[in-house]
């Protein structure tokens, strides 16, 4: 529980001014003298650290009793199609390790499905403790009423600390769900999670559609909750000792009640998913036409990977939306990516800096994507391309 | 079908950007818009309405600014709006936002279907749509790529899930989450601007809601708290090239070639 205090006797015009300038989000306005923070205001507290000292105060006052004691465990959902576990289930499994490091907590899996104990079982070998398994024929398709009951169920019996959820469509649909019926908070898109030894879960994610990161944390709820995108933290190996178990969970039969009626299901064509390609050429807003396009095209081909791009370049039609990489695009952790006339937004990065090796073309010295890049090469895309295709291809023709 | 659509008025630039050292902001264009995935599902309203009758309002959370945003939505056809405004909800974040609206639809006419666009441009990500029908105790559904058929107070959606489509039927009323892209949005009306009777727009506060408890609204309603904010870390090992074209050219094909990946 806290809020702003405005001490107003402190306030004359000129500390008026300043703060409504220091607001990101013009929250801050003054009238005869007053000032007011509007509904438009996202608890930066920029205006308490920047601003004049004392006009503006943070008061807390009385402090939920939560015994974080009381939960343990960092939970994965599992993210799965008919018992073929999704990839971003065991990377969150292998960050769930490193997080329960420093408490000392149990990695836990939760699996909702029909006839799935042994795939349930493959997740200990990535080192889950205990994999929570709810095996319900009701649960084969994905219903939202029914896997939001199983969801809760596990949460009230075993009272997880912190649980992770895998940002696919899936997810982001269920998750705040859950985190809605456990009034407790959710944090999305996570890039990046730490843990203190209280067991408070650190989130990390680009936000205020700036280029700027939000370090954000849940101290008076359990569980916390976030999702993460497929590709931003890396598989564990499979262990080769281990010694979790399996634990099947039931549900009541009201629990298995749905009111939706799934009338079909049509598997997708698998398509070109930029986020498993091993070799990526991006381009960004530096491409001066769509001409510009086709060179992209054939560098990713020359190396054997495919083209991708930033939001911009989707936005006017040069590129399909699903080549876009970034925070509202794919995540990717290619081998090698090069990033051609980008200039490194934070969305942008978010959905590339795991990359192995990033080279990256852009003329302007200062361009933050230089902040990101292992090879950094200042310069015209439009003299540095061509001659590139040049000697790849040359070498080619050598090689024939 | 009457139905209400969620609307939230974003920067109208995505660049707005605070220097962390010295706190000041650097802004370019300050302007805001209608949450431009909030148009498919205000244009999916209106077809709905177009096909079966019924009305469309729309509710936005926000600064009294916001009410430009229901006045857009208006021009495009919608019947009203209410915009849901108090200094108490500042701060907050998915859960507080969710529940403030939830608290405000409650206080609307009764509808239909409730419609939310797939998430917001401003750092959101598609999460207040499920987190209102959870406080509403309404089914709902996301990424809806279109409403196949209205019938016996069913509605049969086509959804989008990750490696499949999915036709699925769920009693009304109920909140869908519409997929981004999935029709053409029309354009405000010139008729329907000069036809704007303010009236149709209402302002409302926590004074109007059924639980007027401070505390579970704004950053008291909060559970999640931005602890610092952060200019990402630079890399300090990169290696810098510059010259000529020729030169350059020259260096990544060098790179390509040491790390193998032209031979
Ligand atoms: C909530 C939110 C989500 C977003 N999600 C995404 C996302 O998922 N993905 C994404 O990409 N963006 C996203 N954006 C947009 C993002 O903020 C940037 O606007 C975008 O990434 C910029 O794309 P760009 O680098 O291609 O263009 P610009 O920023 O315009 O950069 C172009 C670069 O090209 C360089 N250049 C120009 N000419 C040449 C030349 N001849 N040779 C070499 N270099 C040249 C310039 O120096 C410049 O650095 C998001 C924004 C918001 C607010
Ligand atoms: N402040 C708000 N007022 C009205 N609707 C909102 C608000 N915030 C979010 N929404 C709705 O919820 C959807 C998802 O938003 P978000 O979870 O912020 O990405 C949006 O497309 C809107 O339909």
């Amino acid at each position: 529980m806290a809020y702003f205090k405005i001490n107003q006797e402190l306030i004359d015009p000129e500390k008026a001014a300043l703060l409504k300038d220091i607001c990101p989000f013009s929250a801050i306005s003054s009238e005869n003298g007053r000032l007011e923070i509007s509904a438009a205001c996202k608890m930066c507290k920029l205006c308490i650290k920047k601003g004049p000292q004392g006009v503006i105060e943070l008061v807390e006052d009385e402090e939920i009793t939560l015994n974080k004691d009381e939960w343990r465990g960092i939970a994965v959902f599992t993210e799965h199609n008919k018992g073929e576990i999704h990839n971003v289930t065991l990377e969150l499994i292998g960050k769930a390790r490193e997080l329960a490091l420093v408490t000392g907590h149990p990695v836990y899996a939760l699996m909702l499905g029909s006839d799935i104990k042994e795939a349930a079982a493959k997740l200990l070998h990535y080192g889950a403790d205990k994999v929570f398994v709810y095996d319900y024929p009701e649960l084969a398709d994905f219903k939202i009423d029914l896997y939001t009951n199983a969801f809760s169920d596990f949460i009230n019996k075993v009272k997880p600390s912190s649980i992770m959820v895998g940002a696919t469509n899936l997810g982001r649909t269920l998750a705040p769900r859950v985190a809605a019926r456990q009034r407790t908070g959710l944090t999305a898109d996570c890039t990046r999670l730490e843990m203190k030894e209280n067991s408070d879960l650190v989130q990390i994610r680009p936000a205020f559609g700036g280029n700027i990161m939000a370090q954000i944390v849940t101290p008076k709820h359990r569980p916390q909750f976030c999702t993460v995108r497929y590709k931003v933290f890396s598989t564990p190996a499979p262990l080769e000792h281990f010694n979790g178990e399996l634990v099947l969970l039931e549900l009541l039969p009201e629990q298995l009640q749905s009111v939706y009626e799934i009338l079909s299901i049509e598997e997708k064509p698998r398509e070109v998913d930029i986020s498993e390609a091993e070799i990526i050429v991006a381009a960004g807003r530096g491409l001066k036409s769509k001409d510009d396009v086709a060179l992209i095209e054939e560098l990713a081909k020359l190396l054997g990977g495919v083209s991708a791009c930033t939001r911009p370049l989707v936005e006017n039609g040069w590129f399909d939306p699903k080549r876009q990489i970034g925070l509202s695009g794919r995540t990717v952790k290619p081998k090698l990516i090069i990033t051609v006339g980008i200039s490194g937004s934070v969305q942008f990065v978010a959905g590339m800096r795991n990359s192995d090796c990033i080279i990256a073309i852009n003329e302007a010295e200062n361009a933050p994507i230089f902040d990101v890049a292992h090879y950094g090469i200042c310069g015209d895309l439009n003299e540095i391309i061509p001659q590139l295709l040049e000697m790849i291809r040359g070498e080619q023709e050598h090689g024939l | 079908m009457d139905i209400i659509v969620c609307i939230k008025q974003v920067p109208g630039t995505t660049n707005v950007e605070v220097d962390p050292l010295t706190g000041v902001l650097i802004r370019d264009g300050v302007e805001s818009k209608l949450n431009p995935y909030d148009l498919f599902a205000l244009e999916l309203a209106m077809q709905l309405n177009a096909a079966d009758g019924g009305q469309t309002s729309v509710i936005s959370m926000g600064p009294p600014q916001a009410g430009a945003v229901v006045r857009e939505a208006i021009f495009m056809g919608a019947v009203g709006g209410k915009v849901v405004s108090d200094r108490r909800f500042a701060g907050a974040d998915v859960l507080a936002t969710s529940y403030t609206l939830s608290q405000g639809l409650r206080k609307m006419a009764d509808f239909d279907l409730l419609i939310c666009g797939k998430q917001t441009t401003d750092g959101d990500t598609g999460q207040v749509g499920a987190e209102i029908a959870e406080f509403l105790g309404l089914p709902h559904i996301g990424n809806v790529l279109a409403v196949e058929e209205i019938k016996n107070r069913e509605i049969v959606v086509k959804v989008n899930l990750d490696s499949s489509i999915v036709r699925q039927k769920l009693p009304l009323p109920c909140l869908i989450c519409t997929d981004g892209d999935i029709n053409t949005p029309r354009l405000p009306s010139y008729r329907r601007k000069k036809e704007f009777n303010e009236a149709s727009l209402v302002f409302i506060s926590l004074e109007d809601f059924d639980d007027k408890d401070e505390s579970h609204y704004g950053l008291s309603g909060s559970p999640t708290q931005v602890e610092r904010i952060f200019p990402p870390e630079k890399n300090q090992e990169k290696q810098m090239f510059h010259g000529s074209g020729t030169e350059l050219a020259a260096n990544v094909y060098a790179l390509l070639h040491e790390q193998k990946f032209v031979d």
